[in-house]
């Protein structure tokens, strides 16, 4: 062989085009990776075919922590078991309580919504993965969990933790997925103030405990302390998931817009399970359709006539045929039973089309709640 | 006359490996930031100590590797880690025999060069800008050297 005998020179690297040229190629390829990487579509397969190798390694780097959870477990005293038994009971008891409560008012919203039968429950399917990788840094707020498409989770899937929303899948690989979390800078999700119904957007700020809520007036009418839900704009996220806690508003004159920051609920760095979620799309607080979708709103829906009746004093309507029927006068209820009969089938349209038209109408008519800074 | 000391492929195919795991296992914030870029440690290392090994390859594919894991733009980390690769082979004659503080201060220069250009790409793609944590690593990363070269130095023979 000739290149074996040039021994002098052994080490190097002359086999072979010259390292210049091989940079060369390797840089050409580079680019072009990132060129069609940022061009959108072109390389999912790659990628997915290449999330499939490095699942292994993955895995086992996972192995140490898990390996060190095994032990753990393995080693957890009987008394701390049972202690942990107790106070799981005890969650358990609330919570079959609180779902008690859950189911009944489920009830009650499906009957004020005209609806004759129960809903279905929101949510249809869940699926609970154990986070293999994470990556917290400011610029990328990631996780990475051991589920993917062989389970059936896709892209834009909205990711739950216990406390509250943790993000959405960003890229399946086939055992493996990407998550990004909503404090990833580039994550935003739509909320909605529990109080008031005050709806913006809360943006990742690179910090697992921080979100910013940037589009918010000055005289906009949030405070610490306030909930923000998940708004169900936005077609990824159902409404009315805790999302985070306002922990800072802050008003100063030089800006048109309030600072305000927010915690998480979920423990975005510490959760080792989450859950993919699969939702309903026929529930009415089930995600609203994105507005590029081929659907404009329900052509069923007409503007509606004012009721006709004439409207009883309004302090005292609500109030007489409910709390004080015995005393309310006879003609009182006479003319409050008649708006109560009359109304519901003229209202009936609005309430039960929700579902479709609800989202599609308010999304029109969102920006100048709040997000218009 | 043949290759007397055939190339250590194996040992620098476990020993990046063992980096990948190293550079990617979760570790809490604060910590993260001190750790050290091993991945490019090692590339730097084999492309020193055995420049025909590995070769440029090493570095793209283990900066493919590090793309994605991270999750990053695809490309990015191997366009930095086969240029860290492929100035280190260019220079491997020159650095090979120095003092390990002259070779130090060469890891110093590769790990900067490294983080810029992933800092460049990070910019052009349009991803936040961090602050100066990211250059935190530089400097564990030359304090590491000294233990790394003696550590991978026992996986191959003496050249």
């Amino acid at each position: 062989m000739a290149a074996f005998a040039t021994g002098a020179t052994r080490s190097l690297p002359q086999r072979g085009p010259a390292p210049g040229l091989r940079f060369f190629i390797y840089a050409v390829l580079a680019l072009t990776l990132m060129v069609l990487d940022q061009r959108g579509g072109w390389l999912e397969r790659v990628r997915y075919g290449l999330q499939a190798a490095a699942y292994p390694l993955q895995l086992a780097m996972n192995s140490p922590s898990a390996a060190w959870n095994w032990t753990r477990k393995i080693f957890e005293a009987r008394d701390a078991l049972q202690v942990e038994n107790a106070r799981l009971r005890e969650a358990n008891r609330t919570l079959r309580m609180a779902n008690l409560r859950t189911a009944a008012l489920e009830q009650e919203n499906a009957a004020l919504r005209g609806l004759r039968t129960r809903l279905p429950g929101l949510v249809d399917q869940w699926l609970p993965g154990e986070v293999i990788g994470t990556e917290t840094t400011t610029l990328r707020q990631r996780l990475v969990v051991d589920r993917g498409a062989a389970n059936g989770v896709f892209k834009g899937q909205a990711v739950l933790a216990n406390e509250g929303l943790l993000g959405q899948t960003l890229r399946v690989g086939p055992w493996s997925t990407e998550v990004i979390l909503v404090t990833d800078p580039e994550h935003a999700v739509p909320v909605q103030v529990v109080r008031n119904g005050l709806r913006t957007l809360a943006v990742g700020s690179g910090d697992p405990e921080t979100l910013t809520l940037p589009y918010l007036p000055i005289q906009s009418d949030i405070k610490e302390g306030d909930l923000l839900v998940t708004s169900g704009l936005g077609g990824v996220f159902p409404q009315g998931y805790p999302v985070a806690r306002v922990a800072q508003v802050r008003r100063d004159g030089t800006s048109p817009l309030a600072q305000v920051r927010a915690t998480p609920l979920a423990a975005l760095d510490r959760d080792r399970i989450v859950s993919f979620v699969w939702f309903r799309d026929t529930h009415p607080a089930g995600p609203a359709p994105r507005a590029d979708a081929p659907r404009g709103g329900d052509p069923a829906l007409k503007p509606l006539a004012t009721p006709p009746a004439p409207a009883p004093p309004p302090a005292l309507a609500p109030v007489a045929p409910i709390v004080t029927p015995a005393s309310a006068p006879a003609a009182s209820t006479a003319v409050s039973a008649a708006p109560a009969a009359a109304v519901p089938p003229a209202s009936l349209p609005t309430t039960t089309v929700p579902p479709a038209s609800v989202p599609a109408v308010s999304k029109t008519s969102t920006p100048p709640a709040g997000t218009r800074p | 006359m043949s290759l007397r000391h055939s190339e250590p492929r194996g040992a620098m195919l476990l020993t990046a490996l063992g980096a990948l795991a190293l550079h990617l296992l979760p570790l809490p914030d604060v910590l993260g930031i001190f750790r050290p870029a091993f991945v490019v440690l090692c590339v730097v290392y084999w492309s020193l100590n055995a420049p025909r090994a590995g070769g440029i390859a090493l570095g793209f594919i283990t900066g493919l590797a590090l793309d994605v894991f991270k999750g990053a733009v695809l490309g990015q980390y191997a366009l930095a880690t086969s240029l860290i690769a492929y100035v280190t082979i260019r220079q491997h004659l020159l650095m090979r025999n120095k003092p390990v503080f002259e070779q130090t201060l060469f890891v110093v220069v590769m790990l900067l060069l490294w983080e810029v250009v992933i800092w460049a790409i990070d910019g052009w793609t349009g991803q936040a800008s961090a602050g100066l944590g990211r250059w935190v690593h530089v400097a564990t990363g030359a304090l590491c050297w000294l233990p790394i070269t003696l550590a991978l130095g026992r996986t191959h023979s003496a050249r």
